[in-house]
C-alpha cells in the first residue's frame, strides 16, 4: 500500500548540551538533576520493583497463612501447579478475550469519537468535550454496578427494552452464564475506557499535517481514501501507542469482574484468579506465584508491542 | 461549511453526549427508587424517592459508607500531593536539564505505570500485616504513589517542555542561580501544568479499587471503592442496590464536578503527557 508521510524532520539539539568534555556546569547540572528526580526514581522502585521481588521469593514456598507452621520451600513447585491447572488456562483465556474483543471495539469506537471532536463546532466543542471525560473520570465499580443493574433480571431495564432482539427475553439472566456476563463486563469496560483511547488518537490527529490533507483532496483523492491514506498512516505512532496502554491496561481487568460475577461461571481473569488464591484462600505461595506469572505476561506483551509492532516509546516520552 | 455537514457534526456531537452520559443517567435514575420500586422494569422511577440517601447518609449503611468517604478523600489528597511534589522535581530535571539517567528515569515510570496492580498486591497484603501498615492510610497512600507517581512525572514533563525557557536564562543572566532561577521564574509558569496532574493523579487514585480491598479491613482506612464492593443489605432481606447507586452518585459527584470545571486542561494533559511529536 503506498502511503504518504512527511520526511522525519530532524531533531534539534538540545543548546545545553555541550560536544566534548564535562564542563564544571555540565557536572552540577548532573548532581541537580539526580537530586530532583532521583527521590521520584526511588519511590517508583521501592513501590514496584521490592513488592515483585517479594512476590518471587514467597512464590517458592508452600506457604498458606492459616497454617505458618507448614511453610517449606518448594522451588519452581507452585508454578508447575499452576500451568498444569485448567483454571490458569481458563483464566488467560478469558482475560485475553475480554483484551481482545474490548481493544479492538474501543480502537474504531474511539477513532470515531476522535474524529468527530476533531471536527465538532466550536459551539459544540466544551460539552462535546466534558461529556467524554465523564466515563473516564468515573469510577470502574461505579461503571460496572451501573451497567450491572442495567442487564440485571430483577432491576434492570434491558430485558424490557430489548425484548424484540432475538436472543433476549424478558427472562434473559445476563449473569447465569459465562459469554452473556463476559458480553456485560466487555460492554462496560467499553464504556468506560473509549474517551482514553479516543484523546489519544485525537492527539494523534492533530499531528497530520494540513498539507497533506489539502494535497490529496486537490488531487481528487475521496473521504475514504484520504483516511486510508494519509490520516492513518500519519498517526501510526499514536495508534500503537493507544492500543499498547489499552491493552496492558485491559488485561488487569479486576474490578468489573469483582462486581458483575465475583468470578462465578467462568468469568474469572488472571487477577482474579492472584487475589482469591491469596486473599480468599490465603495461599500466599501460589498466589504469589499467580502474580510472578501474570507479571511476566504484561512484560510478553510489552515486549511484542514493542519489538513487533516497532512502537517507538520516545514517541509517547514526549521527547 | 454547510448546512447539512453542520448538521451532521451537530448528530455526532449529541450521540457522544448520549453515549457517556446514559448510565451516568441510569445510576442516578435507580437512586431515586424507592426499595419496592427498584425492580419495576423501567429506566425511571415510578415516584421519586430519597429513601436511599437517607439510608447511606444517616441510615443502616451510614456506618460503611460516611468513614469510607472521609478516607478516600484523605488518602487520595495525599498521595496525589505527594506524587505531584516529587514529580515536579522529576519533570523540571527531565524537561530542562541535561543529565544521564533522564531516560531511564521515563522508562522506569512507564514500567510502573503497566505494572499489573495485583502482582504488587498480593505481596503487599502478607508484609503490611507483618509491619502493621495493614488497614491503615499510610498503608494505602504508599502504593497508590505506584499508580500516580509515573503519570504525574509523564503529564508534567510533557508540560514543563512548553516553558518559555528563555525567561529561566535571562533570569540567570540577570544573576539567580539555577535554584532561583527554578523557584521564582519557573514555579508561576508551571502552577497550571501541576495543577492538571493533580487533577489526573487524583482521579486514578480516586478510583483505586484493587489496594483498597485487599490492603483494608475495617472502616479504619477502607475507600469508597471497596466499600461499594462490599455493600449488602443490612439484613439479608434486604436490597442494597438502591443504596449502592445512591453512593455512587455521590461518589461520581466530585469527579463530575472537576470534569466540568478544568475539563480543557484535563484534555491536554492527557494527551500530551501520552502523545507528542
Amino acid at each position: 500500500m503506498s502511503t504518504t508521510t512527511l520526511p522525519p524532520t530532524k531533531k534539534t539539539e538540545p543548546v545545553s548540551a555541550p560536544k566534548g568534555g564535562i564542563s564544571d556546569r555540565a557536572r552540577s547540572e548532573r548532581k541537580l538533576g539526580w537530586m530532583l528526580a532521583g527521590p521520584a526514581f526511588v519511590v517508583m522502585l521501592a513501590v514496584t520493583a521490592y513488592p515483585i521481588l517479594q512476590a518471587i521469593y514467597e512464590s517458592l514456598f508452600s506457604y498458606r497463612l492459616t497454617d505458618p507452621d507448614n511453610r517449606a520451600f518448594t522451588g519452581l513447585t507452585n508454578y508447575a501447579v499452576i500451568l498444569s491447572d485448567g483454571l490458569w488456562w481458563q483464566s488467560i483465556l478469558v482475560t485475553l478475550f475480554i483484551t481482545v474483543v474490548t481493544v479492538a471495539v474501543e480502537l474504531v469506537l474511539g477513532f470515531g469519537l476522535a474524529m468527530v471532536m476533531a471536527k465538532a463546532l466550536s459551539s459544540i466543542r466544551p460539552v462535546v468535550r466534558a461529556a467524554i471525560l465523564i466515563p473516564y473520570a468515573v469510577i470502574t465499580v461505579v461503571s460496572a454496578f451501573a451497567w450491572q443493574f442495567a442487564f440485571d433480571i430483577n432491576t434492570g431495564f434491558v430485558n424490557s427494552w430489548f425484548a424484540w432482539l432475538p436472543g433476549v427475553a424478558t427472562d434473559t439472566d445476563w449473569f447465569g452464564e459465562k459469554w452473556l456476563s463476559l458480553l456485560v463486563i466487555c460492554l462496560a469496560e467499553i464504556w468506560k475506557t473509549t474517551p482514553f483511547i479516543s484523546l489519544l488518537l485525537l492527539a494523534g490527529l492533530a499531528q497530520v499535517p494540513e498539507v497533506l490533507q489539502e494535497a490529496a483532496q486537490v488531487d481528487g483523492a475521496t473521504w475514504w481514501q484520504r483516511l486510508w491514506k494519509v490520516t492513518i498512516p500519519n498517526m501510526k505512532a499514536a495508534i500503537m501507542v493507544a492500543l499498547l496502554f489499552r491493552s496492558l491496561d485491559a488485561f488487569r481487568v479486576f474490578d468489573s469482574i469483582f462486581i458483575m460475577t465475583g468470578g462465578a461461571n467462568g468469568t474469572e481473569s488472571v487477577s482474579f484468579l492472584a487475589y482469591r488464591q491469596t486473599i480468599a484462600r490465603l495461599e500466599i505461595g501460589l498466589g504469589s506465584a499467580v502474580s510472578v506469572l501474570l507479571f511476566i505476561v504484561v512484560v510478553l506483551i510489552a515486549a511484542a508491542f514493542i519489538k513487533g509492532f516497532k512502537v517507538d516509546l520516545s514517541q509517547a516520552r514526549g521527547e | 461549511m454547510s448546512t447539512r455537514k453542520k448538521v451532521f457534526w451537530w448528530i455526532g456531537g449529541a450521540v457522544i453526549v448520549l453515549y457517556a452520559l446514559f448510565p451516568i443517567a441510569w445510576i442516578i435514575s435507580i437512586s431515586l427508587k424507592a426499595p419496592s420500586d427498584i425492580a419495576n422494569g423501567q429506566f425511571t422511577p415510578t415516584d421519586v424517592s430519597w429513601v436511599n440517601y437517607s439510608t447511606i447518609l444517616t441510615g443502616s449503611a451510614s456506618d460503611l459508607f460516611l468513614p469510607s468517604l472521609r478516607n478516600s478523600f484523605g488518602i487520595c489528597l495525599i498521595a496525589t500531593a505527594i506524587s505531584c511534589l516529587l514529580a515536579m522535581f522529576a519533570a523540571y530535571a527531565i524537561a530542562r536539564l541535561d543529565f544521564p539517567g533522564k531516560r531511564l528515569i521515563l522508562s522506569t515510570a512507564l514500567g510502573v505505570a503497566i505494572f499489573p496492580v495485583i502482582s504488587i498486591v498480593t505481596p503487599l497484603f502478607n508484609v503490611w500485616r507483618q509491619i502493621g501498615l495493614y488497614d491503615t492510610w499510610p498503608g494505602l497512600i504508599l502504593p497508590y504513589l505506584s499508580l500516580t507517581l509515573p503519570i504525574s512525572i509523564w503529564t508534567m514533563s510533557a508540560f514543563f517542555r512548553e516553558i518559555p525557557w528563555e525567561m529561566e536564562q535571562a533570569a540567570q543572566v540577570d544573576g539567580a542561580t539555577t535554584w532561583q532561577a527554578f523557584r521564582k521564574v519557573i514555579v508561576p509558569l508551571a502552577a497550571p501544568g501541576v495543577f492538571t496532574t493533580a487533577i489526573i493523579a487524583f482521579f486514578i487514585a480516586w478510583n483505586d479499587f484493587v489496594y483498597g480491598i485487599v490492603l483494608t479491613s475495617t472502616e479504619a482506612a477502607r475507600p469508597v471503592p471497596a466499600a461499594l464492593g462490599l455493600f449488602s443489605g443490612a439484613s439479608q432481606f434486604e436490597d442494597p442496590t438502591g443504596a449502592i447507586a445512591a453512593a455512587a452518585v455521590i461518589v461520581t459527584i466530585p469527579v463530575v464536578v472537576l470534569v466540568l470545571l478544568f475539563q480543557r486542561r484535563i484534555v491536554a494533559g492527557l494527551t500530551n503527557g501520552a502523545v507528542k511529536g
